[in-house]
């Protein structure tokens, strides 16, 4: 239990093994022996849980090279890059999230940095996601490592209550991933994911209903989603410094003095949240971006930027079986006005050339002198990868590129993503 | 200028031209219509720069001169004006045109008439006269399949040539119209013409198509075709469309279209067609992909969707080989069988991945090729 949270009474449950361990108070589990036992009154009845991987690229980063276990690692890259995650070692030092990687480094100099490998958090993501599936379809994702589950009414099918099933789904991770998660379950999504972020890492929170009023009053409002720096200094100045201070404030009140929000506030703080989880319509769009060490000007290197981006989408169609039926080009001006252009492509398709090609005239359109600090290639309209790229009667470079196409795929499923790159893509 | 017209027959000669007459233009002088009065007619000019549209009708000119007037702006005000009702078209010298009928009166801005653009002169190389119902049928069985992709411009029309049909044994020269889109394609014949014999092969726009098509519906008599390397003008009562022609290659089409497809479908076009309606109420709206399943005797047409559900209809048909299944695009199936005049289409196939090969049992004229989807 991480702090602030009640005494641990009430029924018990064995992270390690998922049985009950009856009876009051600490000790250890009957079954396996285990020490990891949560307890709490309301325990079998909760069922909306939040799971939140901890410190997701760097766990996989450490995962893979084990000399990087006792080390401080970031993920990120390059000199205008940013902290995209960083271990909790390195967290010691005051590295956070979304820092600008010269901060970072100046707060912790011996760590190690790593360059993200989206694909590689991508697939661990979806067999994570896979995971969740199996014992609840309502699954809700937040991020590749984040989501929201509901699981009533699967005790049955999972032979235990939600807490059990949360207990050993956190376990199966960890033997089959290799990478640690942190649980929050409650009875809505908020105190939820406010649960999870409780304990971490390797965490397993529960706030019910009779505990949560109490539990609230004493956070700071900023744990609220939504209340940021902005609205916290408000607050403040309105003298609400911990949730339990909006309290006394009436709804009608509240919406008068922070309009929407202040109704959303106003039952936040009461742990009442009535939104569902809703597992995520099929995705609408499949992009990539990149963002340049400098500015870039000039269409040919432009264009020469894009090729991998392009690659990586067409990458992404395939593993989610998508063809895309448009193509999107984005371009960040260096005084941060976006700029996007887009087209319909005749045939949908998951090839990266034809992607390119479509997205080629777009980039050298918008090139007119004007530097960029960021390109991102887009797919939008997407359908079902059976669709993708049909024979053509004419084109038999179609079907050339098609299979080339196959070739390249099939030997980098067999020899690793790196083993083959097409002439474009090496540097210069 | 100064003339007075009947309000019918400028509306319709309006009604005309204003089709090529683009929406949106960057050019000013390009949404006008450019009127010239003299003798005893009204000549009406159209143009997009690509495709011009004349057409004479006979009105009352009391003061010869020219004008150019916008062209949907005058339409819809002859449009609104009452039936049976005279028009008085004056002015056009002092940057305005004044339009007069019964108590309505409207000025409007003109252009120069010297920065009308004028299409130059053809140098014909032939010229034949084709039936209106030959040409509307040689338009009507092609055109769908013509190509919008941009890339492979000399798709965007139809391909107008004349060629060899060989039929029991002997040679007989037709004038072809062939359109495709890479998925579909048809080839659609006549006896050539007179006049047509060593016709360049032309690759007509599809706007230009789509034009004269609307115009042969109204034509009394035959239609003359004039062509060159560069342009190809249609002339019929009183209109003459000129239009540039497609300036690419077409594909050697006769190579892609099979001719050892064996596995041989008989359908009555229309029950085939009104069950892949059917069906096709299910795919999903991109892909609207449907499956046949043949087997002796019969074909199961089927499709699903992940949001919608599954269809599924059996039908009797006439086939003999082996079981098969293959997808096609429903609305290229549509588009086909709905070409198909007789009671029979008769399909031939290969396999699931290589063109197939449609026609209609009692009309040898045209020919389909369709390419399959997966499914």
């Amino acid at each position: 239990m991480g702090s602030g949270a009640p005494i641990p009474t009430g029924p018990g449950l064995c992270r390690d093994c998922g049985a009950a361990v009856p009876g009051d108070g600490a000790g250890r589990c009957a079954a396996c022996g285990g020490r990891r036992v949560v307890r709490h009154p309301e325990l079998g009845a909760l069922a909306i849980a939040h799971m939140d991987c901890d410190a997701f690229y760097a766990s996989i980063e450490k995962r893979d090279d084990p000399t990087l276990v006792d080390r401080p690692v970031i993920v990120g890259g390059g000199r205008r890059g940013v902290v995209a995650a960083c271990c909790y070692l390195a967290r010691l030092y005051g590295v956070r999230s979304a820092m600008p990687m010269f901060k970072a480094l100046r707060a912790c100099p011996h760590a190690v940095v790593v360059r993200p490998d989206m694909a590689k958090y991508a697939t661990v993501g979806r067999a994570i996601r896979a995971m969740m599936l199996d014992v609840t379809p309502l699954v809700e994702p937040i991020a590749l490592d984040e989501a929201f589950m509901d699981l009533s009414g699967t005790e049955a099918v999972n032979g235990g209550t939600p807490a059990a099933t949360l207990a050993r789904l956190a376990m199966r991770i960890e033997r089959e991933v290799g990478i640690t998660v942190s649980i929050g379950l409650s009875y809505n999504k908020f105190l939820a994911k406010v649960a999870s972020d409780l304990d971490k890492p390797r965490g397993y929170s529960v706030v019910g209903q009779a505990d949560a009023p109490a539990f609230l009053a004493r956070q700071p409002v900023g744990l609220i989603w939504g209340v940021g720096p902005a609205l916290r200094r408000r607050l403040a100045g309105d003298g609400v410094h911990l949730i339990g201070d909006l309290l006394p404030i009436g709804e009608r009140e509240m919406a008068a003095r922070y309009g929407a929000m202040g109704r959303r506030l106003f039952h936040f703080a009461r742990g009442e949240d009535g939104r569902r989880v809703t597992p995520h319509d099929d995705p609408k769009s499949v992009s990539a971006e990149t963002t340049f060490d400098g500015d870039v000007a000039a269409a040919d290197e432009l264009v020469r930027r894009l090729w991998p981006l392009c690659e990586t989408v067409a990458r992404r169609l395939k593993a989610k079986d998508l063809a895309a039926g448009g193509v999107v080009v984005k371009l960040k001006t260096a005084d941060f006005r976006t700029v996007t252009r887009s087209r319909r492509l005749t045939d949908p398709t998951q090839i990266a050339d034809v992607i390119l090609e479509a997205a080629r005239p777009l980039v050298e359109r918008a090139a007119d002198g004007t530097p960029y600090r960021l390109i991102g290639v887009g797919t939008d309209q997407l359908v079902d990868g059976l669709a993708a790229d049909p024979p053509d009667l004419f084109d038999e470079r179609r079907e050339r590129r098609v299979a080339v196409d196959r070739a390249v795929d099939d030997l980098r499923a067999r020899l690793g993503a790196g083993a083959v790159r097409l002439g474009r893509g090496l540097p210069r | 200028m100064k003339l007075t017209i009947e309000r019918a027959a400028l509306l319709r000669s309006l009604g005309h031209v204003q089709r090529v007459v683009e929406r949106r233009n960057t050019i000013p002088i390009l949404s006008n219509v450019l009127l010239k009065a003299k003798g005893d007619e009204l000549a009406l000019t159209a143009t997009d720069m690509d495709l011009e549209i004349v057409e004479t009708v006979a009105a009352e000119v009391a003061r010869a001169g020219a004008a150019t007037a916008p062209a949907h702006t005058l339409y819809d005000i002859v449009r609104k004006l009452p039936d049976g009702s005279q028009v008085e078209i004056d002015g056009g010298d002092g940057g305005m045109i004044t339009l007069r009928s019964g108590r309505s009166q409207f000025k409007l801005g003109c252009l120069p008439v010297e920065d009308f653009p004028q299409m130059s002169g053809t140098d014909v190389s032939h010229s034949f006269t084709v039936a209106a119902g030959d040409l509307r049928t040689l338009i009507d069985r092609s055109r769908f399949a013509i190509s919008t992709e941009e890339t492979r411009y000399y798709l965007n029309g139809i391909y107008l040539h004349a060629a060899k049909a060989r039929t029991g044994g002997s040679d007989i020269p037709v004038l072809r119209a062939v359109a495709t889109d890479g998925h579909r394609l048809a080839r659609v014949e006549m006896p050539l013409p007179a006049g047509a014999e060593g016709i360049p092969g032309v690759i007509v726009p599809r706007k230009t198509v789509g034009e004269i098509r609307n115009l042969i519906d109204e034509a009394a008599s035959g239609i003359e075709v004039a062509m060159s390397e560069t342009k190809i003008r249609f002339t019929l009562d009183g209109i003459t469309l000129t239009s540039k022609l497609i300036d690419g290659t077409y594909p050697d089409y006769e190579r892609v279209i099979p001719t050892g497809n064996d596995k041989i479908l008989e359908v009555d076009a229309k029950a085939f067609a009104a069950a892949v309606d059917r069906v096709a109420t299910i795919s999903t709206e991109k892909s609207r992909a449907v499956k046949l399943s043949l087997d002796r005797g019969s074909v199961v047409l089927s499709a699903t969707s992940p949001e919608a559900g599954s269809a599924q209809e059996e039908i009797e048909v006439s086939y003999d080989a082996g079981p098969l299944e293959i997808g096609f695009n429903s609305r290229y199936l549509l588009d086909i069988t709905q070409q198909i005049e007789g009671d029979g289409a008769r399909f031939a196939m290969a396999d699931p991945a290589s063109p197939t090969v449609v026609r209609d049992v009692a009309d040898p004229s045209a020919l389909y090729l369709l390419m399959p989807m997966r499914v």
